[in-house]
């Protein structure tokens, strides 16, 4: 099947039952979407698929439809996304695993709404688990995100 | 100054060298070097002046890579945009941990600690030589010259350190370099001037942790573990899988404790290990449930004598106590508790062509790991390497005095061919069901209280499964047959307690145990916090007020611990209490080194739904080297604690874990918690912990929160059995 990644068509050979997470990881090398709990309840594992956010370990390869932006695709050290900025603003990663689920959830949320409040960014990340409790810095570098994209 | 005379053969033909080392010998003296072969260092300078730092101490969060990086950067004079860091190789003669003699290994919250001193004479050493390289070549007189942001400075000249680095490498190495003065620090302790060095690979996905390690013709090997601590195999049937995509072989591990399914993709692993059938021999296996361990728990702190008594006399104690107006008599029960870090168990074992292999891991304990795999594939200590790579978090799991999940790969290595590399993954199920948790502990304290309100004695009785004994740590942690790791907190508490009995009896084998972020101190603090606050609302008394009058300032621990609890009062205007509608709760607690008061602030209670406002900390972990990493460190510290006294426990039933995946072991979310406000009380004192103290004083602090919030007075964790959040 073919695969549209970060802009990159690839010709990927699996069962089409293989979750998506497991096709970017082991079969394109392409590791920033992290292996939490494979159950979608840790969000670690958060892609965007014509930008809206996915958890890629609950979708089949075979049932992507649209281009798929991971991590890798969002920004680049000298371009960074308004959220990647934030998130180096704000000194978020601690271990890091679950960041760029962070991210991908925050960007595409950012999209949605530009202008959340505390309780619509709790309500929007709370699927979204980091367990060295780097929370109250993502709440405050998502609202510095959306305060730099309003801004541009 | 001291010269050392051992590298004056590099006085001779070196000219051409292009790399700077600085290290240090196992005796402890200063060298230098420009090959690996004859140095490891803690600071390479190569001919461009690039310098990287060699972090001894693996990444998990908890700052090292910034923090050790730092060290050197301050003393040699390089701004922290001309350093890079690498992590070391498993070595123990060079990079131990000072603080646990001869092995390479972070925990106990001792990075920075143990590091601290050895990081910054490297640096020094490597500032001085290269200084004496410039004065050389000036003609001037060395003491003249600075390193300022990687430029040899000074009489009227100014060259960047790479002009010199070829020269530095013939000079002298100091003994006892001159550390620079606190008033000449341009980065430790200084706000804003560091971002951390690991920050940019964890915002774009280039961060490589050992989950993302890809080798080559790589196999993955998923483990069937048994669902009861202590069942063996007794047979498989892996006819299920045999015409699964990808799946390669099955076999039982060599110590019968599982069987290892190969694959050619961890997906593939997966599916195939669901597809295969394991029959288990539970003879020696664990077969109580977790409501019949927790009874035994509080048999043993109700009724009986303790097996230790570990402080004061009980006779004694109990004497006192009988002039007693009042007794304040509580039992706690702590369940067992999973680390989970966000990145399951993993690491790789690759062949290489000498004949030995690398272990490819987030190496908390390399020189475990190191030992066992020359134990099982029977190399020479030379013939294995460790090479660290980022951790997804620990809290402790991945420092384990059994190497468990290094010793699942290598075993599983050594039933292949050994041609290929074998990357062992954990899935999450594995992870929460897998055991190493923190023990279950109960707790009994009967407080006697004269007419006054003055305490007159405390008769303390704790029991639970010793984390220390049985394993390598024994000798180290073990006294007189009393687990230290079982008692910590209490019978050495910093408050002054008169008429004060701590007994101590170890609960028999239920489960395997390890230490979890902040060990023992999880269940002490949370004890001893809470006595006092219902000590304080039987007496009346303000909770800090009271706190203070049991630290009378007669030794420097009391004094730094009522300093925190003064910088906390004032950070959170202690006076004017909590908002309006909303209730505080405190606590205080020294740990490893370090002394942290926490105030959470809550709504709700009573027959409402209780909310996490907000949390004011305030910390003293002597100098701070890296404020914002500390405040990091702190709020992390609090979510952790938070997040698994309110609604996480980990049960048996027949001995099988109850638990498999986070919808029923659910950590902390974002919606949890507020903001998190930390202030550092300003210190000479060296540096002390910072990634364990946080925790410690934040489950008690919302404690006491929700009972002056005319909630519940939980003593029984989980608080989710008995309080209701929102």
């Amino acid at each position: 099947m073919k695969l549209n990644v970060n802009g990159n068509e690839h010709e990927v050979d699996v069962e089409p039952d293989m979750p998506l997470l497991w096709v970017l990881r082991d079969e394109l090398n392409i590791t920033g979407p992290k292996y939490g709990c494979g159950v979608a309840q840790c969000g670690a594992c958060t892609v965007h698929i014509d930008g809206m956010a996915v958890r890629s370990c609950q979708m089949a390869a075979g049932d992507v439809d649209g281009d798929i932006t991971t991590i890798e695709g969002l920004g680049t050290p000298n371009a960074m996304h308004a959220v990647q900025a934030a998130w180096v603003e704000h000194q978020v990663a601690q271990c890091g695993y679950c960041q760029s689920g962070q991210i991908m959830a925050a960007a595409s949320f950012l999209d949605v709404n530009p202008e959340p409040t505390d309780d619509q960014i709790d309500r929007a990340m709370s699927a979204n688990l980091c367990r060295c409790g780097t929370y109250p810095r993502i709440r405050a570098a998502i609202k510095t995100a959306a305060k730099n994209l309003s801004g541009a | 100054m001291t010269l050392t005379t051992s590298r004056r053969r590099f006085l001779q033909g070196v000219a051409a060298s292009t790399v700077l080392l600085v290290g240090m010998r196992a005796n402890g003296v200063l060298a230098a070097a420009s090959e690996t072969t004859d140095i490891n260092p803690f600071v390479r300078i190569d001919a461009t002046g690039r310098v990287t730092a060699i972090v001894k101490h693996f990444e998990m969060g908890q700052g090292p890579t910034t923090g050790l990086t730092t060290l050197i950067a301050e003393e040699l004079g390089v701004t922290m945009d001309q350093i890079d860091f690498d992590f070391a190789p498993s070595n123990p003669q060079v990079y131990n941990n000072l603080l646990f003699g001869t092995f390479q290994g972070t925990g106990g919250s001792t990075a920075m600690a143990n590091s601290f001193a050895q990081y910054r004479n490297a640096g020094a050493a490597a500032r001085e030589m290269l200084i004496a390289a410039a004065a050389s070549d000036w003609g001037v007189d060395a003491t003249t010259l600075d390193i300022v942001d990687g430029m040899v400075t000074g009489g009227g000249k100014t060259a960047p350190i790479a002009d010199f680095v070829a020269s530095a490498v013939t000079q002298d190495v100091p003994a006892e370099p001159r550390l620079r003065k606190p008033d000449e620090w341009r980065l430790i302790g200084k706000e804003g001037r560091v971002k951390r060095k690991d920050t940019p690979a964890k915002i774009d996905g280039s961060g490589i942790f050992a989950m993302d390690l890809h080798l080559e013709n790589q196999l993955v090997v998923m483990i069937a573990h048994a669902p009861r601590m202590g069942a063996i195999v007794k047979s498989f049937d892996d006819s299920g899988a045999k015409d699964m995509p990808g799946f390669e072989m099955a076999k039982t591990l060599p110590d019968n404790s599982g069987v290892a399914v190969f694959a050619d993709t961890t997906w593939n692993a997966m599916q195939a290990r669901d597809a295969i059938t394991v029959e288990w021999d539970d003879t020696n296996a664990e077969m109580r449930s977790s409501d019949t361990i927790r009874a035994e728990l509080m048999s043993a702190v109700e009724t009986g004598d303790a097996t230790y008594q570990t402080r004061g006399v009980q006779a004694e104690t109990a004497s006192a106590m009988e002039s007693a107006a009042k007794v304040i008599d509580k039992t706690f029960y702590f369940p067992l508790l999973a680390h989970a870090p966000m990145e399951p168990l993993t690491c790789t074992i690759e062949p290489i062509a000498d004949g030995g292999v690398i272990l490819h891991d987030g190496a908390q304990f390399p020189t475990f790991g190191h030992m066992t795999l020359t134990q099982v594939l029977g190399l020479p200590m030379e013939k294995v390497q460790v090479k660290t790579v980022l951790a997804g978090g620990s809290f402790g799991r991945r420092a384990n005095p059994t190497a468990d999940y290094n010793l699942e790969c290598a075993m599983a290595f050594a039933l292949t061919d050994r041609s290929r590399p074998v990357k062992l993954v954990w899935s999450r199920e594995d992870d929460i069901r897998g055991g190493y948790y923190r023990p279950a502990f109960a707790h009994r304290v009967r407080v006697g209280l004269d007419d006054a309100g003055q305490i007159i004695g405390w008769d303390h009785r704790i029991a639970g499964q010793s984390i220390m004994k049985g394993t390598a740590m024994e000798p180290m942690a073990v006294h007189d047959g009393v687990d230290h790791s079982s008692i910590e907190g209490v019978a050495d508490t910093v408050y002054a307690v008169p008429g004060m009995s701590v007994g101590l009896t170890d609960h028999a084998k239920a489960t395997s145990v390890l230490w979890w972020r902040s060990v023992g101190h999880t269940h002490t603090a949370f004890v001893m916090e809470s006595m006092i606050d219902m000590i304080a609302s039987e007496t009346d008394t303000d909770p800090m007020e009271l706190r203070l009058s049991m630290l009378p300032g007669e030794t420097p621990e009391q004094k730094r611990m009522a300093g925190v609890l003064n910088k906390l009062a004032e950070l959170s205007n202690w006076k004017a209490g909590a908002p309006d509608g909303q209730s505080r709760g405190l606590a205080v607690h020294h740990s490893f080194g370090s002394y942290v008061a926490e105030a959470v602030d809550v709504s709700g209670g009573g027959d409402q739904a209780v909310k996490i406002e907000k949390v004011f900390c305030a910390v003293d972990c002597g100098i701070a080297v890296n404020p914002d990493v500390i405040r990091a460190q702190m709020e992390g510290g609090i979510g952790y604690g938070i997040g698994h006294v309110m609604r996480d426990q980990i049960t048996l039933t027949d001995g099988e874990v109850d638990q498999t995946n986070f919808p029923d072991y659910e950590p902390l979310r974002i919606s949890d918690i507020g903001t998190i406000e930390v202030a550092i009380v300003a210190s000479a004192d060296a540096p002390t912990g910072v990634g364990e103290p946080g925790t410690p004083p934040s489950g008690p602090a919302l404690a006491n929160a929700i009972a002056r919030a005319g909630g519940p007075r939980v003593t029984m964790l989980p608080m989710i059995d008995e309080v209701e959040f929102a």
